[in-house]
């Protein structure tokens, strides 16, 4: 096969795209430009869209002697990703901007531009695996790393994606992989894991976001509709969060108080007890399936959030939207997130979470 | 995977194969000791080699040899040649604060000029440009009459890379001479296609370097008059008349005098057979897409466009998709100046000739040189039917979704 192998100058996509080389597929190395000014964002190791990085992706492409190119996406990841992410935050939710870039930009735009341009699949480093059913279905399952599984941000994508993708990474362990790095030759064999939001250059998704928001106060209450104190900005705060509310005095109980709710349009941001904060059902939009559409309820896994644990539910399909019964309950999920439904290892489908119920009598 | 043997290369405006002739010198050079400002015999051999370099490249390009300043090449002597003007000339009048340049210069000599505009409190005038990437120049007169007695220099490229358009040298001379302003010429592309004599240009600096004629990367001259005070960059022990400091690169200056020598003798019929070359390669782009546009001034000769360059725009199409699928055929172009994280920008030169962005994007750069040969121009011929259907259908794919 010909093959894009999308290369962000760490260590997974480079193996990747050395064990696509090695499957005997014809790879050409792309590294994606996301950022309008690349000096915007992040810089040194732990970026994907700095120069740096991109030069430590040509590096690698040299050294597995295979072209090497760099693809303008700036455009369609400020249109679909970065303009989405301040959208959802301003709407009060919590997007998941990698999950969106996946679905958007990676397994979308790239992948319809390589294809058009007479390549077969593109290649990336995700920790996934795939695998074909009897019936042709491609199936998406859990990687054998659990620490690195990457499904939860890939499980938007469909069939049609899934058949032009390839991630050979998926049955492999982080540890393997930078041995493997090492033992090829590649130089970026030791950067560090890239864990933030690549174009907040420092981290500091709050500030980031007042930056381009503006100030728009509002008030921070307890339950009771106390105000204890007022912000500049509730797209600061997501729900569940715990750090960095600076309260002052502290509630009367003295247990620690965590964001609830927010109300985007008064920009009042509830909080209380992590009790309060517990979730038995939760409701899902835009679902997205991994195959044929379930059509009875199902008695499956889901995953709420990057890296979360997995819930043991009850999914239910309700026209174009998804209802999940949580069998035991769940802390601090935020709209905006997405729900990502497994059978075992394998990704069933995933639905954008839009809202959380709790029972009354929790 | 492309073997450099296989390559059809069709980028000689980037970087143009060396003549054996210059390898050959500099393989000796190389194997020879001597610093040229060494006062022993080895020290005096080497700086024979170099003042005998020194002769023939002044002589070949009208200039007297100690008018001919080596550095380490076009980018270098493009910052010397404005930085040290603009420097010299303001400490001799603290109103001669302006720098006017064209709007199509590369970038060698751009980005000086916005530094001592950010850094130094430099007043930029820029010259814009016709559809074919000629300056304008009763735009450039208007900004000299403006204020003459504050202009420190002007800088005019001789042709410009991306379109190979020659500019009107004389013409910016004459205006310039009204009001004594130094003018400094960026000829980096137009040396070895078309005749340059210094001394006949009136001008007071000129840039060129070795490896677009078929000298080796790393070394060119700015060849400045005597009686033009610049103000040194580089400083140390003044190797070069006091404007360039560092050790002398023997080699790399007999090389590049090895090449000026060669490619000089042949110029004359190399520019015939490649202007040749350039013609099948146009009427054969325009028979398999015919929408394609040619772009620059379409006359060929010393006062209208290099021979070796033929900047072409395919509408609906992206020019880094078309070099991509060319390059895995091993054929091998440019789609203009490239930034440093390697994102194709749309080139500021087509912007300037009106071009729009998309336009901008669309657009190749195919240059031919002195190893080029029919069959490239065939094989390039030969790939772009389907070249151009797969970058159609990209485009189309991104620009609907």
């Amino acid at each position: 096969m010909r093959v894009v192998a999308a290369m962000s100058g760490g260590v997974d996509s480079a193996v990747a795209a050395a064990r696509a080389v090695d499957a005997g597929h014809d790879v050409t190395g792309v590294h994606l430009a996301l950022s309008r000014n690349p000096r915007s964002y992040r810089s040194g190791a732990r970026g994907c869209c700095s120069i740096e990085d991109a030069g430590d992706a040509r590096r690698a492409a040299d050294q597995l002697g295979i072209p090497f190119y760099v693809w303008d996406m700036s455009e369609e990841f400020a249109d679909n990703v970065v303009d989405d992410f301040i959208a959802e935050y301003s709407a009060g939710r919590t997007p998941n901007p990698c999950l969106r870039c996946n679905e958007k930009i990676k397994f979308a735009a790239v992948l319809d531009r390589a294809l058009a341009l007479g390549f077969d699949a593109v290649a990336t480093g995700h920790y996934a695996q795939l695998e074909t059913a009897a019936d042709g279905t491609i199936e998406m399952h859990r990687a054998i790393d659990m620490g690195k599984d990457q499904s939860y941000v890939l499980g938007v994508l469909t069939q049609d994606q899934l058949a032009h993708s390839l991630f050979p990474l998926g049955d492999t362990t982080k540890d393997v992989v930078r041995v493997e790095a090492a033992r090829r030759g590649i130089q970026v064999a030791q950067k560090p894991d890239s864990h933030d939001i690549c174009f907040i250059p420092d981290g500091d998704n709050a500030g980031w976001l007042t930056e381009k928001l503006g100030p728009k106060p509002g008030s921070i209450v307890d339950e009771d509709g106390t105000v204890l104190r007022e912000h500049e900005g509730a797209y600061a705060f997501t729900i569940g969060q715990r750090r960095g509310l600076r309260l002052g005095v502290p509630a009367d109980d003295g247990k620690p108080r965590f964001v609830l709710d927010i109300e985007p349009v008064s920009g009042t941001v509830t909080v209380g007890p992590r009790e309060q904060l517990s979730v038995d059902s939760l409701e899902g939009i835009k679902p997205l399936w991994c195959g044929a559409a379930p059509t009875e309820s199902l008695d499956c896994t889901v995953q709420l959030r990057a890296h979360g644990e997995e819930h043991r539910a009850t999914v239910v399909v309700d026209g174009s939207d998804v209802r999940v019964e949580l069998h035991d309950p769940a802390f601090g999920i935020a709209p905006g997130q997405a729900c990502v439904i497994y059978d075992g290892t394998r990704v069933v489908g995933s639905a954008t979470i839009s809202h959380t119920n709790r029972r009354v009598d929790a | 995977m492309n073997s450099p043997e296989r390559s059809v290369y069709l980028d000689h405006a980037a970087t143009t194969p060396m003549v054996p002739e210059a390898i050959a010198v500099m393989t000796e050079e190389l194997a020879r000791t001597g610093n040229a400002s060494s006062l022993h015999a080895s020290g005096r051999a080497a700086r024979r080699t170099v003042e005998e370099a020194r002769e023939l490249i002044a002589e070949r390009f009208g200039a007297r040899p100690s008018e001919v300043v080596f550095c380490s090449g076009g980018t270098e002597a493009n910052n010397l040649a404005i930085k040290g003007l603009y420097w010299s000339r303001l400490a001799q009048d603290p109103a001669r604060d302006r720098i006017i340049f064209s709007a199509i210069e590369h970038h060698a000599l751009l980005d000086p000029v916005t530094w001592l505009a950010k850094h130094e409190g430099a007043q930029v005038d820029m010259t814009p440009v016709d559809s074919a990437g000629r300056i304008l120049i009763d735009e450039l007169r208007a900004s000299v009459d403006a204020a003459p007695s504050r202009v420190a220099a002007i800088t005019t490229m001789w042709a410009n890379n991306e379109m190979g358009t020659i500019q009107p040298i004389s013409d910016v001379v004459q205006i310039a001479r009204e009001y004594d302003i130094p003018v400094h010429s960026d000829a980096v592309q137009a040396a070895g296609y078309v005749p340059l004599d210094f001394a006949a240009s009136g001008l007071d600096a000129m840039t060129i370097t070795a490896h677009k004629l078929g000298g080796p990367v790393g070394v060119g001259a700015l060849i400045i008059r005597r009686e033009i005070d610049a103000t040194p960059l580089l400083h140390g022990g003044g190797q070069e008349r006091d404007l360039r400091s560092g050790t002398i690169g023997v080699a790399l200056i007999a090389a590049f005098a090895k090449a000026v020598d060669v490619t000089l003798a042949r110029q004359a019929e190399t520019v015939v057979r490649i202007e040749a070359l350039r013609q099948r390669l146009v009427d054969g782009i325009l028979q398999v897409v015919p929408d394609a546009i040619v772009n620059g001034d379409p006359l060929p000769g010393p006062d209208h466009r290099l021979p070796n360059i033929a900047h072409v725009t395919f509408p609906g199409c992206e020019g880094d998709a078309m070099l991509m699928l060319l390059d895995a055929q091993g054929i091998e172009c440019s789609t203009g100046s490239a930034c440093a994280a390697g994102v194709p920008q749309p080139s500021h030169v087509l912007l300037a000739m009106g071009y729009d962005e998309v336009a901008a994007r669309g657009s190749l750069r195919f240059s031919l040189g002195h190893t080029s040969t029919e069959a490239d121009v065939d094989a390039l011929i030969a790939a772009l039917p389907a070249v151009h259907q797969r970058a159609l259908r990209a485009n189309l794919v991104r620009t609907t979704s």
